[in-house]
């Protein structure tokens, strides 16, 4: 038997986002060497979301989260909108209670992320930013350290949080390639209006704020939706477009972007604003199907690199199911380094803990929410039908009125919307949603 | 907002821009034979791609927000895609 090269760390975690930062931040508390390499020339600066951070989880392992970080906005105001060509059909959710406790946050990735990474220098962690991480070194069956050009660096256990396409992940043998039906493009704006004009043109008081959920129109009818989220001086705006459809429909997907930026019901709400930045995000969308294997021999993933985001239709979540993982790999690691077995075996505790917390636990919940939102009538017909009896409820043109069913009966009957549908999606959303 | 063009919209942007090498090839055949071509400009936010005249795909590396999304939908060997070299690329200042 050879003698094993001593580790470098006990911990190598790759990539700083919200999922590597909390599980090095965690591990560093516990007492074990952590290094966290970063490809970005500074953490934060290739880390981009739509924005709304659900914080609670976050907030178990950074208590003082809302006084202490550069968060934007507490989203008080949750307004879904069924986006159509001439009409618009909006629920206008508001309710105090969403601020105490707070519920979620706006965050600007570039600044959280930096912050979340100062607080894991702070607990012990080793930073190196500016490295990418080229592949991992094996010896015999076990995972024993990364290659980041002619540098090689050793640990006990190494964590891939390097997002979405997740080479690392690959690489240990744990992700393949995904169908594109299970992958969105997000692309978005930061668009500066001002502090005292967000609040005048969102009704929202000094640290609130709104966010947006639209469907319809605003991707042309391709399936996915579209977000406006209030920022301090700032909104964030985009679409996200599910590629396989995209594709099928033939757009391309800035055509799609630019005529949501352009519809008349939205241009106004971004009117006279300047682009601070333009950025876009490969999103992961198909939920409990896409996680496969959670470690191999010496190798964990968390993250949206373990496919861990839902579209639960009225909520869009990753961050805080980042934060899940990574609390429930650092317990996994964790006891794995204290039992010496770093084994993939050893390493079951993550997979055990993360589906005996929330973030496991919602991603059985909504399994079967991807497949209900490839149905397609929920991005143009459905939005169209409401309107359209709202339209001959309101349009008073003269003709005899008509009691509100038989309106929308008739506009049923006039819609491509067959009552069979109705019955099929219906059903299918509550159980899926 | 007054309507822009993307590399408009990405002057905003900070890059760090690699000089030396791209992170990104094509492979023209089997683009073409695949219609790995028209999907990857079809995604792609940055506008980072474009069919040329002889109907080759141009690259404009330095402009890549570096999504992978043309990597999801292209066809097996037609696009060799990784990320850039550390500290290289964009830069996101708001994120």
């Amino acid at each position: 038997m050879t003698e094993a090269v001593e580790p470098d760390f006990d911990v190598i975690v790759i990539g700083a986002g919200i999922a590597g930062c909390v599980t090095a931040y965690q591990l560093a508390q516990a007492g074990h060497s952590v290094v966290l390499i970063e490809r970005g020339e500074t953490p934060g600066s290739k880390n981009l979301s739509g924005g709304v951070l659900y914080c609670r989880s976050m907030m178990e392992v950074f208590p003082d989260l809302l006084t202490e970080a550069p968060v934007e906005r507490k989203i008080t105001r949750n307004y879904i909108q069924f986006l159509n060509g001439n009409s618009a059909i909006g629920i206008d959710y508001q309710d105090a209670r969403l601020a105490d406790p707070t519920n979620a946050v706006t965050v600007l990735r570039a600044k959280f992320d930096a912050w979340l990474a100062e607080k894991c220098e702070e607990a012990g962690v080793f930073l190196m930013p500016g490295v990418r991480v080229d592949s991992l070194i094996k010896e015999g069956d076990q995972f024993v350290g990364v290659q980041a050009g002619e540098d090689a660096l050793r640990a006990r256990v190494i964590v891939a949080a390097d997002g979405v396409n997740s080479f690392i992940a690959q690489a240990a043998g744990l992700r393949k390639k995904e169908p594109t039906n299970h992958l969105a493009v997000g692309v978005k704006s930061v668009v500066t209006l001002g502090k005292e004009e967000i609040e005048k043109r969102f009704h929202c008081s000094a640290d609130e704020g709104v966010a947006y959920a639209i469907v319809g129109d605003c991707t042309e009818g391709v399936g996915g939706g579209a977000f406006l989220y209030t920022n301090v001086d700032s909104v964030s705006l985009g679409v996200v477009l599910r590629l396989d459809d995209l594709i099928a429909k033939g757009k391309r997907a800035t055509d799609v972007f630019d005529h949501f930026l352009e519809h008349p019901f939205i241009a106004p709400l971004i009117k006279d604003g300047e682009l601070a930045e333009y950025g876009c995000h490969l999103v992961a969308e198909g939920g409990l199907a896409m996680m496969g294997e959670l470690a191999a021999n010496g190798v964990v993933i968390v993250g949206d690199a373990a496919g861990l985001t839902l579209n639960t239709g009225l909520t869009v979540r990753g961050m805080d199911l980042a934060v899940g993982s990574a609390v429930a790999a650092a317990k996994g690691i964790d006891a794995a380094l204290k039992s010496g077995d770093v084994s993939k075996q050893g390493l079951a505790g993550y997979r055990t803990a993360l589906f005996a917390s929330f973030a496991g636990k919602d991603m059985e919940t909504y399994a079967k929410a991807p497949a209900f939102l490839e149905r397609p009538r929920m991005y143009k017909e459905y939005g169209e039908l409401l309107g359209n009896i709202l339209y001959n409820a309101f349009n008073h043109d003269l003709t005899p009125r008509k009691h509100l069913v038989a309106v929308a009966k008739d506009s049923l009957k006039k819609s491509r919307v067959k009552m069979k549908d109705l019955a099929s999606d219906g059903l299918a959303g509550v159980r899926a949603l | 907002m007054k309507k822009m063009s993307i590399p408009e919209r990405l002057a905003s942007n900070r890059y760090v821009t690699d000089e030396e090498e791209s992170h990104i090839v094509v492979h023209q055949e089997l683009a073409k034979s695949t219609g790995t071509g028209k999907r990857i400009i079809a995604v792609c936010p940055a506008h980072v791609y474009a069919e040329e005249a002889d109907g080759t795909i141009s690259v404009e590396y330095a402009a890549c927000l570096e999504c992978g999304t043309c990597l999801a939908v292209a066809s097996p060997g037609a696009l060799e895609w990784h990320y850039p070299r550390g500290g290289i690329g964009i830069s996101f200042r708001e994120g």
